[in-house]
């Protein structure tokens, strides 16, 4: 097995923790993981990514052009690796302040409503553990046991009063994710 | 002159012929576009657009380049001064500048803005100290209060170990080559329009050829302060201030 | 016990400067290797080692308070990246000429001039031929993950002080900020050093040591240049490190170094796939250059391709080496690109195996 992901979105959205967490949470199932960030000024205020890669095998290369999966949760995030998902791979996007839907065909979409859940849950600062919840349903690729192990090796200890919350998000996302487009 | 220069509120916002349309790549509330404002606005109104050659930094405003619609050139990181000075050699009558923050200014550069200043190159010095590095991502500047924290100094700055916060401007004031040496700030529309007056009286004295002019912007950096821009400008009003006392520090004598 | 930690590499090469009982670190921000300053500012190697660690006014001081603290016999580091690194040159050049032992990193960036902050392998040539001024060699190694950081900063100290020679690890922007899985060595307690050629204080009744690297006569510098040669030729006989990859059956040849290899590697794998008979070798050191297993391998091969986040540097070595034995190519992208593996397969396929 190996799953290559692309998270990408604006600063604010926790999208390089997202990679983190999966790449801890990969180490905990005795994964092999790598996790690079982009870096630099276009990260001021403007978009962010990290790759993440988990795998059975060692990682040749930490940087790549197409991926078995693309997170995208804004729509310039969406514009721009859409058309990285390599053929019969999956796209999640987060339903708020989307302008358009994907286009792609020969790939899986999903959606997450993501932030009005995180609303509703009365704190936003979850948001990216519902959309790794949604992920996770979609791609199993991680129990969410080895994800709160995971939690806990990245959250300082006076955080780790958190982690049930974190982990209803997770649940949360697994519930919520919607199927929109799927190949047979 | 200067005052009636400064027009109703609700000139504001128009734009100078001195800058470019480009699009500012600030952060939201910094000091920097402001600085850049009213730099372009002196000289759009001394009519020295194609006279003027400034020098760009490398620090967050390393792209004033895009910014101001005069000729420039990108320095390597604190060596403006010392291109200022070959510029200013060679081309006496242009009036030339350097715009710098205090990392490139207050420390790589600090041989060649103490050399500049004493050789009394006719130049103008725009340094904007925001007290941290804050393009790398917050680092401690050599102009860190003591005790603040910054990803470098992320206990807060011990003056035992890291010195205590540079006060170039009290330094270049003391040598003979500099002739006017102000501090100012543009977080209030009263600052900005001292601070106005301070770079086109600067800006003036080129035709002089007194000396180095050197204007100081104590200033923000809502980023990597980790504020708002409204509490940093508060933070900045209740700390830097203090230690960085606004006024001039060395006026010309006669007049 | 070693340990197990997912780590960037920047921050691994600060933990492994801590635990190979460095004595001091001397360093200015800039990205992308700031994070080594500010994992140590916030690991407090003072408290844990008494490690001290300074933030320097500019990378021209930082590299000169390397040199006082190397020639006091103390095992001093520095990083940077790429405009950084060139600041660094004269101190290097001193270095050399005054036979300290230092360690300095450069996280390499893309240029020449500001140029990008994306990682680049366009300072090999700075590196490996020595960037400063007169004829001295840099001991340099190229570690491609993040694990290899960490052995490499360990070793990079212990080649420094067994040569007394400045050892360079190059890195780039990829390796330094990416995330892997890393197994720390155990803390190394640091030594108080008793070198004869260290300033340490004069002892009684013997004669006072300094630390230079002037010479007055022409004869007498040619006997010190004649003796880092004689110590560059034992650098070349013990110290070369390369890998290979399915090299047995080889009929071409990938080479590659650092992040650039990883991805290399990926191409391989890709045109095993298509029945090609591709293996990879992937140098460690860079000097010294691994030039026999070139050479052997140029033999073997139909020909040889160098892929480089560069316009073509390492290439001369490898031609150097394998002495026009074999047709040899190079791929490169710059400015802070990154090759993707079809793209070297295709140059691969284009310049190697179907040229
Ligand atoms: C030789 C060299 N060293 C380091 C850097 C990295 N660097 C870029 S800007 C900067 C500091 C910027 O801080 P400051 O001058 O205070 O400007 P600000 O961003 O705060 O406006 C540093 C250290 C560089 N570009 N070149
Ligand atoms: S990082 Fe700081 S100094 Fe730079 S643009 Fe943002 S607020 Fe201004
Ligand atoms: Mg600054």
């Amino acid at each position: 097995m190996t799953e290559e992901i692309i998270i990408a979105g604006f600063g604010g959205q926790g999208v390089l923790s997202m990679g983190q967490i999966l790449c801890y949470s990969g180490v905990m199932q005795n994964k092999e993981v790598s996790w690079m960030p982009s870096y630099g000024p276009e990260m001021r205020g403007g978009t962010a990514n990290c790759t993440a890669i988990i795998s059975d095998e060692q990682i040749s290369s930490p940087v790549l052009n197409t991926f078995d999966t693309a997170i995208v949760l804004n729509q310039p995030s969406m514009d721009k690796f859409e058309d990285a998902v390599k053929p019969g791979g999956l796209l999640i996007y987060e339903k708020n302040g989307m302008t358009r839907k994907p286009k792609r065909t020969d790939i899986d979409i999903c959606a997450i409503g993501a932030y009005d859940e995180s609303v509703k849950m009365k704190n936003t600062k979850v948001f990216n553990m519902i959309v790794i919840g949604g992920f996770l349903k979609i791609r199993p690729i991680i129990d969410i046991e080895n994800v709160i192990k995971g939690l806990e090796k990245v959250l300082p200890e006076r955080y780790h009063n958190l982690i049930p919350l974190n982990e209803e998000a997770i649940r949360k996302g697994m519930e919520i994710i919607s199927v929109e487009h799927k190949l047979n | 002159m200067s005052e009636n220069l400064i027009k109703p509120e609700n000139l504001v916002y128009k734009k100078t012929d001195a800058m470019t349309d480009r699009v500012l790549h600030y952060c939201p509330g910094c000091g920097h576009g402001t600085a850049h404002r009213i730099l372009a606005e002196v000289i759009d109104e001394m009519g020295i657009q194609n006279e003027t050659i400034g020098v760009a930094p490398v620090g967050c405003s390393v792209l004033a380049y895009y910014y101001f619609n005069v000729d420039m050139q990108e320095a390597a990181h604190g060596r403006a001064p010392a291109v200022a000075t070959g510029i200013k050699r060679v081309f006496p009558e242009k009036y030339v500048f350097t715009y710098q923050g205090d990392g490139d200014l207050a420390a790589i550069g600090t041989a060649e803005t103490l050399h500049a200043c004493n050789r009394g190159e006719n130049i103008l010095i725009v340094f904007i100290n925001n007290g941290i590095y804050g393009m790398t991502g917050g680092q401690m500047a050599p102009t860190t209060l003591a005790g603040m924290k910054s990803s470098t100094s992320p206990f807060g700055r011990d003056i035992k170990t890291m010195g205590s916060p540079l006060k170039m401007t009290e330094l270049v004031a003391q040598l003979p080559g500099t002739y006017f040496v102000t501090r100012q700030a543009v977080h209030k529309p009263g600052n900005v329009r001292k601070t106005k007056r301070a770079i086109k009286k600067a800006m003036e004295y080129q035709k002089l050829n007194k000396g180095t002019c050197f204007v100081e912007i104590v200033s923000n950096c809502p980023s990597n302060w980790k504020m708002t821009p409204v509490q940093s400008n508060k933070w900045m009003e209740e700390n830097m201030f203090p230690y960085y006392p606004l006024g001039d520090i060395k006026v010309p004598e006669e007049k | 016990m070693k340990e197990l930690r997912l780590m960037k590499g920047n921050e691994a090469l600060a933990e492994a400067a801590i635990r190979a009982g460095a004595d001091a670190y001397f360093g200015y921000p800039i990205t992308p290797q700031s994070e080594v300053i500010e994992y140590l500012m916030a690991n407090r190697p003072e408290d844990r080692t008494g490690m001290v660690v300074l933030q320097a006014e500019s990378e021209i001081a930082a590299i000169n308070m390397v040199y006082g603290a190397a020639g006091c016999g103390k095992k001093a580091i520095t990083t940077s990246s790429s405009p950084g690194i060139s600041l660094k040159q004269e101190g290097l050049s001193y270095i050399a000429g005054a036979e300290l032992p230092c360690v300095v990193a450069n996280v390499v960036r893309g240029g020449p001039g500001l140029g990008t902050i994306q990682p680049s392998q366009s300072d090999y040539f700075q590196s490996v031929k020595g960037g400063g001024h007169g004829d001295y060699k840099l001991i340099v190694l190229a570690p491609n993950s993040v694990q290899e950081i960490v052995d490499f900063t360990r070793l990079a100290f212990e080649l420094a002080f067994k040569y007394r020679n400045p050892v360079m690890i190059q890195s780039d922007g990829i390796i330094g900020q990416m995330m892997e899985k890393v197994e720390l060595f155990e803390q190394i307690p640091r030594v108080e050093p008793d070198y004869d050629w260290a300033t340490l204080g004069r002892k009684n009744g013997k004669p006072a040591t300094f630390i230079t690297s002037l010479q007055l006569q022409a004869e007498e510098q040619e006997k010190v240049n004649l003796r880092l040669q004689a110590k560059y030729r034992e650098v070349e006989k013990n110290e070369v490190r390369y890998e290979t990859y399915k090299c047995d059956d080889a009929e071409y040849l990938l080479t590659a170094f650092g992040s650039c290899a990883r991805i290399t590697r990926k191409a391989m794998e890709m045109a095993r796939d298509k029945g090609y008979k591709v293996g990879l070798l992937r140098p460690q050191t860079l000097y010294p250059f691994p030039v026999d297993a070139f050479n052997k391998l140029a033999e073997q091969v139909k020909g040889i391709l160098s892929v480089e986040m560069n316009a073509g540097q390492m290439i001369e070595d490898v031609k150097l080496a394998v002495n026009g034995k074999t047709k040899v190519e190079h791929f490169g992208r710059f400015g802070g690109m990154i090759p993707s593996p079809d793209e070297i397969l295709n140059a691969l396929e284009q310049k190697i195996i179907g040229g």
